[in-house]
């Protein structure tokens, strides 16, 4: 079978044990699991009874993690909703990708658009089980979306019958020994009773790896255990009982507010003189993690010896290890690119003769984000190698440097250093392994460079960059500043047909993945895709043991015939700043695939707006009673007082696409919930979230303007 | 729409103060508001019509002082003036604060006689239990009790303010407005003139009562004057009248937690607060102009509607008029500011009133008329003396973050020992790390931080907000280990926060100029340490402090922290301006750790290898000496507490390496750290009386125990303190010279050798007449009268009997101390002493006279045979007065054969 053939499918395992294991009669599996760019490790999930998400069977242990027990009548609610489809044959799942594709082109056009799509889904899980209000037609598109576009559960069943067997083969976690590289098949047992153990306190774990060519067949003793479905009939009853007497625990908003706020930073460029000069006012940014640990980077920077300031968002994927390297390097990259002819010499000269360094990035740093220390030396050099190369070519004739140039330069340098770093390796033996592990692991990046009225992002991969524009009635439009780079964008699918030959063209994208794997189309690192085969033989082979242990390194991806399929080329988008543009979101994919753009710009726009000029009340001469004042002004402040909870506007807009409900306001019980997941959980149900609001200073961009004209 | 509603409201508001003021002029006729020339010369230039210029121009006026010229940038009673609420509270939170809210309720009443302007309603007398009955609106169900103050009144504070003007005129003080003061002139640390935009006017004296504007206006001159002020806005609202208007006798109401106050307003309601979220203004120094423009802001507002609603839920159907926005000013410590500037001399200043501004201002203003006129006032006002400050707090973030904290409190509880929150950790010893690590917790003084205690490791205490209270503190215990460990072992106190000078001369001028200036005796062998006072003309303290002698020709004086200013300003005012005397503050430049104890000898003697026994180091001794590694610290033989220890001064490049080596060395001995409430503990049960707290301006040596300190016969030896200044010398020398020429032309060069002899001679007369009637010092004169009249006052210490620590309120300070039933005086400070296991209290015993209440003499016998009573909140303890600190039996009661096992471990 050529399911067998591939390394397997991430996905969900469903296992309903009252109705006998019957694959069709599932109506919960809205339980989207949330996609993830690489296939993940199999998210196994016990429902031990009738299950109607995951919320109706859990135990005390569960409860204490925040999420309540449903009533039966959230599950007979829940059964209102007809049951996806479990098996899409590839056909037709094509079909629906398609149709998703377009019916998201379709809410992005409109205004109010749809929303928060997996977390719609967790909605039904019985997380939030309320949504009376759920239309036919949403549902239908979400339908759509779960087979398509989400790493959705194509299968579920057991493994041990042979029935469900392809399904589960195609359902094998291929990278997973990349998250628990120690992990020996003599551990199995263990580590399967452990699952067990713990399915009786989250019903749900993480499975270990499973290595594909032992457990594809045989069933293991212990994994027998797994699968007892009467056994854990009672557990399930004692589940409802316990549901029965409701007894919450939520977060109380403090906590929340600490967790949401831990992350959070902001900057504000000083003013001199009491005058800005600077485009720019300040940036707030904020990191909400779904892995542990989180794969997401940031990074904000001032170029010292150019004007302007660079912000990204890194997503990493199989490893924070690349997204890391990339947020500590590629602003070096940038502003050494950026830098005219003579600053070079300066610099080079410097460096040759042991003089004090000109400074070339301020950088403003959450405490959290950290710089590895290790590495520093060995990044240096390869950053020096690169502007002497700059030094060399440059003739010194062109004075004018090309930001747009600059920016794909940098980004293409810094992935060949990466690479190249991989190759040769390090005879430090930590060194060696963490370039090896930056290289196979890999980072989407989205850059924005701002510059008085110059604003350029670089995007490589599916982050984004949206424009906040405040229209003259003072609504909010968005203007998206980069194209994603994925299945959903039909001129990088053209790309990539075109890069390759005529027969790989059905192979090369497969479930809107790269060669089926992968999601980004764009990326740093992932030498697996990059390299020759023999390349990567010979690299895993003379590579740290760490490495060889290594499955996942090892494992070539399917239909591997023309390297490199993976390029970290940005696509470079200009923009020039205009009064009305007010901010800018950049953002890994976390928060776009939970909120529109709409929606995000215009919770943005509303909370700057209303932390400047709420409109003061005036009496002015009409008849008001105190009364009446009274009522009005406790009115606004209930108003208010959501918005003043957050100082920091990454903060509130990760607060609502958490915690947003149906109607497009913030539910603390929602937000308690999704905040308390436990950590292996936490990632079924959102991605990790970065953002970075850039908050531009419409008088100077209207004074820039002006000048001009 | 808001601006012109703004600006017709306040023209209705004003324009019947302003018609008064003018039918007031016609009738009085005397006052003409001139707006052509100024004079060219005055006594005194006041800047500000408000209520305090007003009144410092009535009060000067009255006392006879003439040519007063008054400037106003606006018009008379604009301003704060003109929008306060018009509330005349006597119910203030500070002896001195009471006495001069009095004074003002009983100045309003007689203006109204005096110049036949209306400028006060009486309020009637309610009893609490007819809250409800007399106040028809009161929602009563969540109160327990009410107090009411009959003597209370409402009045028109720009009324009052033209009243006080129209009066000053009548007195001859020339008022002039639209007249505003660019800077003033300042020549040699003197006021010389003041620049206006009409012109200049010399004037001797200036009083800067610009209310929000002095910070700024103090500024200004070349000479800054840091007048630490800020602005904040007030808000409050007016309401139409009611359908039937409020009767006026209806009385004011304060719901202090609430916050906010209520009062009937031409027949509707008046009501504004204090809320706990204010809103800083002008911080940037916004031009004046400003005040006419500010916005209301409802939403800020809304907490103290809400309030005001819940008071009196049938306002409801009130028509609201407006909500006025009048900014109020501030000062760090919610205290006003008076006085005379330490830095320009004849700059005086009176603004900063905390919202309080027309229950104070008469009281104030007679204060610094006084203040002018007599050179003190007759009350003692260092706790609103500007000299409190200096100019570290007079930063605008500062200023700025501490108006924040101290508006709220305003209507809050006001507990004993309650520490500002904001504008913190601005002057630090070094240690401050090390010691915060090991849990002090922190108060400040004159914005040093100062440990209070230390909070061991295993032990919790309240949250702040719990904190507070008038009993037993939770910090109870936690001193009480460390007084202990201060009688039985050593302890360590970071005391760095003491003013610290140098006084070093050439020759002996340094010697002479203290001697004239300190009441003590200082010619004492080198190494020695005097305590004394710094004593005015009446004989009372300006400083008490102790001075050792380095050498024959340099002084170290150490006094207390917010003396840094004070004692600067006044060593400037009265040491001879001579090049060769020098005088350094040189408080930063040492760390002060207080070794106390029976072990710090110990400690010491390990770390110098140096005996410290009592008859190499005697107490009162001063050396320079190593400890550790570090040489040249200043070792002391004192304690401030009267307990057995040392005074360390270390150069603090060495601070953090002496400390570590005493806490290192000390260990064997059981030392620990500890805080400024267990020195108050042992200083207080040994009777050592603090300036600033017990003494004051107003309390001589010989009222208070102090008679060691003065030595009104200092023998003389050396030259006489000829303090001429260099301006007197120049004087002398060119008589000398012609009169020389006068008699060479006369009589020819001998007869000049003998008349220089025959000064020669008249010199050395006088210094013999001085070695036998001694030498003069300032206030000798009054300390010679009252040791021969006997003393008005007395200080005494108090150890209450029946006191229960636990269940009873405590003693702070303040409290009434009754004698044979009969009123005598009031504490001025107290504290736990857990020697005697009793409360102390320290405090004055005056001798009233039953037929007139005059004071009388009092006398040792005086004390010694009365019956006392404390009065703690209404209930009155017995008490046992001492006049001298109880021996101290208790303290060595530990004996050989007392000590157990667990006075081995460590404290």
């Amino acid at each position: 079978m050529e399911n067998q053939e591939k390394c397997g499918e991430p996905g969900f395992f469903l296992l309903d044990f009252s109705k006998g294991q019957s694959v069709s009669n599932h109506q919960t599996v809205s339980i989207t699991p949330h996609r993830s760019r690489w296939r993940r490790r199999a998210q196994t999930l016990l429902l031990p009874a009738p299950g109607r998400g995951i919320g109706s069977a859990r135990g005390p242990g569960a409860n204490r993690h925040g999420l309540t027990p449903v009533t039966s009548q959230n599950w007979r609610g829940a059964r209102l909703l007809p049951p996806p489809p479990l098996w899409v044959p590839p056909n037709r799942q094509r079909a629906a990708n398609r149709k998703a594709g377009s019916a998201r082109a379709d809410a992005e056009a409109g205004p109010g658009g749809d929303r928060a799509r997996p977390g719609r889904g967790v909605g039904r899980t019985g997380l939030s089980c309320r949504a009376p209000g759920c239309s036919a037609v949403r549902r239908e598109r979400e339908r759509a979306e779960g087979c398509g576009r989400q790493p959705r559960p194509t299968a579920a069943g057991i493994p041990v019958r042979t029935s469900s067997l392809p399904l589960f083969s195609d359902a094998m976690p291929a990278p997973t020994q990349l998250f628990f590289p120690l992990l020996r098949n003599c551990e199995l047992s263990r580590i399967y009773g452990t699952a067990c153990y713990c399915h009786h306190k989250h019903l749900c774990c993480s499975p270990p790896c499973i290595p594909q060519n032992r457990l594809r067949y045989t069933p293991h003793p212990a994994y027998a255990t797994f699968c007892r479905p009467r056994e854990n009939w009672w557990q399930y009853t004692q589940g409802r009982r316990y549901a029965s007497t409701p007894q919450k625990f939520y977060l109380t908003p403090p906590q929340v507010n600490s967790i949401l706020k831990a992350n959070e930073y902001s900057f504000k460029v000083p003013e001199f003189d009491g005058k800005n000069v600077s485009s720019v006012l300040g940036f707030d940014s904020n990191q909400l993690p779904a892995n542990a640990p989180i794969e997401d980077r940031r990074s904000a920077a001032t170029c010292l010896q150019t004007r302007g300031m660079l912000l990204g968002v890194f997503d990493g994927h199989a490893g924070c290890a690349c997204s890391q390297a990339v947020s500590e390097r590629l602003f070096y990259y940038i502003a050494v690119s950026l830098l005219p002819h003579e600053t070079l010499l300066e610099i080079e000269n410097a460096v040759e003769s042991g003089r004090a360094l000109l400074p070339i990035l301020q950088w403003h740093k959450h405490p959290n984000d950290y710089f590895s220390k290790e590495a520093s030396k060995l990044y240096f050099n390869s950053l020096r190698t690169y502007w002497q190369e700059l030094i060399d070519l440059n003739t010194g004739e062109s004075a004018d440097i090309d930001v747009k140039e600059a920016l794909i330069n940098a980004f293409k340098r810094l992935d060949n250093d990466i690479s190249l770093e991989a190759q040769v390796g390090d005879p430090n033996s930590f060194l060696n392994y963490l370039v090896l592990r930056v290289a196979f692991s890999g980072a989407t990046a989205c850059v924005a460079h701002v510059d008085g009225v110059d604003l350029h992002v670089a995007n490589t991969g599916d982050s984004r960059a949206m424009l906040g524009v405040q229209e003259e009635d003072g609504s909010w439009s968005a203007v998206t500043l980069s194209n994603d780079h994925n299945a959903q964008n039909e001129r990088e699918l053209e790309r990539l047909k075109l890069e390759h030959p005529k027969n790989e063209a059905k192979s090369v994208v497969k479930q809107d993945r790269l060669l089926g794997l992968l999601m980004p189309f764009r990326a740093f690192g992932d030498v697996k895709f990059k390299w020759s085969i023999d390349l990567q033989k010979r690299v895993i082979e003379s590579g740290p043991d760490q490495l060889n242990d290594n499955e996942y390194t090892k494992f070539i991806p399917p239909n591997y015939h023309t390297p490199p399929y993976l390029t970290a080329e940005p696509e470079v988008t200009y923009h020039r700043l205009r009064p009305q543009d007010k901010f800018l979101v950049l953002a890994t994919d976390g928060l776009w695939e939970t909120m529109h753009r709409q929606d995000v710009v215009r919770i943005v726009g509303e909370y700057l707006t209303g932390m400047h000029h709420q409109q003061p009340i005036a009496v002015g001469g009409y008849k008001v009673t105190l009364g009446q004042m009274h009522g009005l002004l406790t009115e606004r402040r209930a108003k208010m007082s959501s918005v003043f909870e957050d100082q920091n506007a990454a903060t509130h807009l990760i607060r609502h696409a958490v915690g947003n409900n149906e109607f497009g306001a913030v539910d603390h019980e929602r937000l308690s919930k999704m905040l308390s997941l436990p950590e292996e959980l936490a990632r079924m149900y959102r991605d990790d979230i970065t953002i970075i609001v850039v908050q531009f200073n419409s008088h100077v961009v209207g004074a820039y303007q002006n000048q001009e004209h | 729409m808001l601006y012109r509603l703004l600006s017709i409201v306040q023209r209705q508001r004003t324009s019947p103060g302003w018609q008064t003021w003018s039918s007031a002029r016609s009738s009085t006729s005397a006052a003409e508001a001139h707006s052509i020339a100024l004079p060219a010369q005055a006594q005194v230039v006041i800047c500000g019509g408000g209520i305090m210029g007003t009144s410092v121009a009535y009060h000067l006026s009255k006392m006879g002082w003439q040519n007063i010229v008054l400037l106003e940038q606006g018009r008379l009673a604009a301003g704060s003036t003109r929008f306060c609420a018009g509330i005349l509270s006597t119910a203030r939170h500070s002896s001195i604060e009471q006495k001069m809210a009095d004074y003002s309720n009983k100045l309003y009443h007689q203006l109204e006689q005096e110049t036949g302007i209306q400028t006060g309603i009486p309020s009637e007398i309610i009893s609490p239990k007819k809250v409800a009955e007399l106040h028809p609106l009161l929602n009563v169900h969540d109160l327990v009790g009410a107090m009411h103050v009959p003597e209370d009144a409402v009045v028109s504070s720009a009324d009052v303010a033209l009243a006080l003007a129209s009066a000053a005129s009548q007195n001859g003080v020339q008022i002039y407005d639209r007249t505003s003061v660019l800077h003033v002139l300042i020549k040699k640390g003197r006021v010389t003139g003041v620049e206006t935009d009409k012109g200049q006017i010399e004037c001797q004296y200036f009083v800067n009562c610009a209310g929000q504007w002095a910070y700024e206006l103090g500024l200004s001159n070349e000479e800054p004057v840091s007048i630490p002020l800020h602005a904040c806005e007030h808000f409050y609202l007016l309401t139409r009248p009611w359908d039937t208007p409020l009767q006026s006798n209806t009385p004011t109401i304060v719901d202090a937690d609430g916050r906010i106050y209520i009062r009937n307003w031409q027949g509707g309601i008046l009501s504004g607060g204090f809320e706990k979220n204010p809103k800083p203004i002008f911080t940037e120094g916004k031009n004046q102009l400003e005040i006419q423009n500010l916005r209301e802001d409802w939403d800020h507002f809304e907490p103290l509607l809400s309030s005001l609603l819940r008071r009196m839920p049938v306002l409801e159907t009130l028509e609201i008029l407006k909500l006025v926005n009048c900014p109020e000013t501030f000062t760090p410590d919610m205290k006003c500011i008076m006085g005379e500037s330490p830095v320009v001399q004849g700059y005086f200043v009176l603004a900063g009133m905390n919202s309080a501004g027309l229950s104070l201002g008469g009281g104030a203003g007679k204060l610094l008329a006084e203040w002018m006129v007599y050179g003190y006032p007759s009350e003692n006002v260092w706790e609103l003396d500007l000299q409190r400050f200096g100019t570290l707090q007079s930063s605008r973030t500062f200023l700025r973050h501490r108006v924040m904290e101290v508006m709220p409190l305003i209507y809050d509880l006001k507990v004993p020992r309650w520490d500002f929150q904001t504008g913190r950790q601005l002057r630090t010893s070094p240690l401050y790390d090390r010691l915060d690590a090991q849990g002090a917790r922190w108060m400040e003084k004159h914005g040093f931080e100062r440990p209070k205690y230390f909070v061991p490791p295993n032990k919790d205490l309240l949250a702040l907000e719990q904190s507070k209270t008038f009993y037993k503190p939770d910090w109870f215990e936690i001193v009480e280990s460390e007084v202990k460990c201060c009688k039985e072992a050593v302890c360590v106190i970071d005391m760095s926060s003491f003013t610290k000078f140098e006084i070093t001369s050439t020759g002996d001028q340094a010697l002479e100029s203290l001697q004239y200036l300190f009441s003590n005796d200082l010619d004492v062998p080198v190494g020695h340490i005097v305590h004394t006072g710094m004593l005015n003309e009446c004989g009372g303290y300006e400083n008490d402090c102790s001075i050792a002698r380095l050498n024959k020709r340099s002084f170290f004086m150490i006094s207390p922290t917010d003396q840094q200013v004070h004692c600067w300003a006044w060593l400037n005012k009265y040491m001879p301006k001579d090049s060769n005397l020098l005088l350094e503050d040189v408080t930063w430049k040492y760390t002060a750790l207080n070794l106390i104890g029976p072990r710090a000898v110990d400690v010491l003697s390990e770390l110098s290898y140096a005996p410290m026994t009592p008859d190499h180091f005697p107490t009162l001794f001063c050396k320079e000496m190593s400890v550790g590694y570090a040489n040249g610290i200043r070792v002391m033989s004192m304690t401030h507490t009267g307990e057995p220890g040392f005074m360390l001064y270390i150069p603090i490049e060495y601070a953090l390496h002496v400390y570590n080596e005493v806490m290192s060395v000390g260990q064997k001995y059981g030392i620990r750290n500890a805080g400024y409430y267990a020195l108050r503990s042992l200083r207080i049960e040994k009777f050592f009386a603090f300036w600033g707290q017990d003494l004051n301006t107003l309390t001589t040596p010989m009222e208070c125990g102090g008679e060691s300190r003065v030595k009104l016969e200092k023998v003389f030896f050396q030259i006489p303190p000829l303090c001429l200044s260099a301006e007197q010398c120049d004087c002398l020398i060119r008589k000398i010279r012609k009169d020389r020429e006068l008699l060479a032309s006369a009589l020819g060069g001998g007869i000049i050798i003998i008349i220089i002899i025959i000064i020669i001679i008249i010199i050395i007369i006088i210094i013999i007449i001085i070695i036998i009637i001694g030498i003069d010092f300032i206030g000798r004169d009054a300390l010679l009268q009252q040791k021969q009249n006997g003393v008005y006052k007395r200080l005494a210490m108090f150890i209450l009997d029946d006191h229960d620590t636990d269940l009873d309120l405590w003693p702070w300070w303040g409290e009434p101390i009754y004698r044979n039933g009969k009123y005598a005086g009031k504490t001025t400070s107290s504290a736990y002493s857990y020697t005697l296991e009793r409360h102390v209290c320290l405090g004055y015993v005056h001798n009233f006279s039953e037929d007139n209440g005059e004071e009388q003499v009092v006398t040792t016998d005086f004390i010694n045979r009365g019956e006392y009573e404390i009065d703690i909140a209404g209930h009155r303890f017995q008490a046992k007065a001492k006049l001298y600190p109880v021996t101290s039996f208790f303290t060595h009661k530990r004996r050989k054969d007392d000590v157990e096992l667990s006075d081995f471990h460590g404290k």
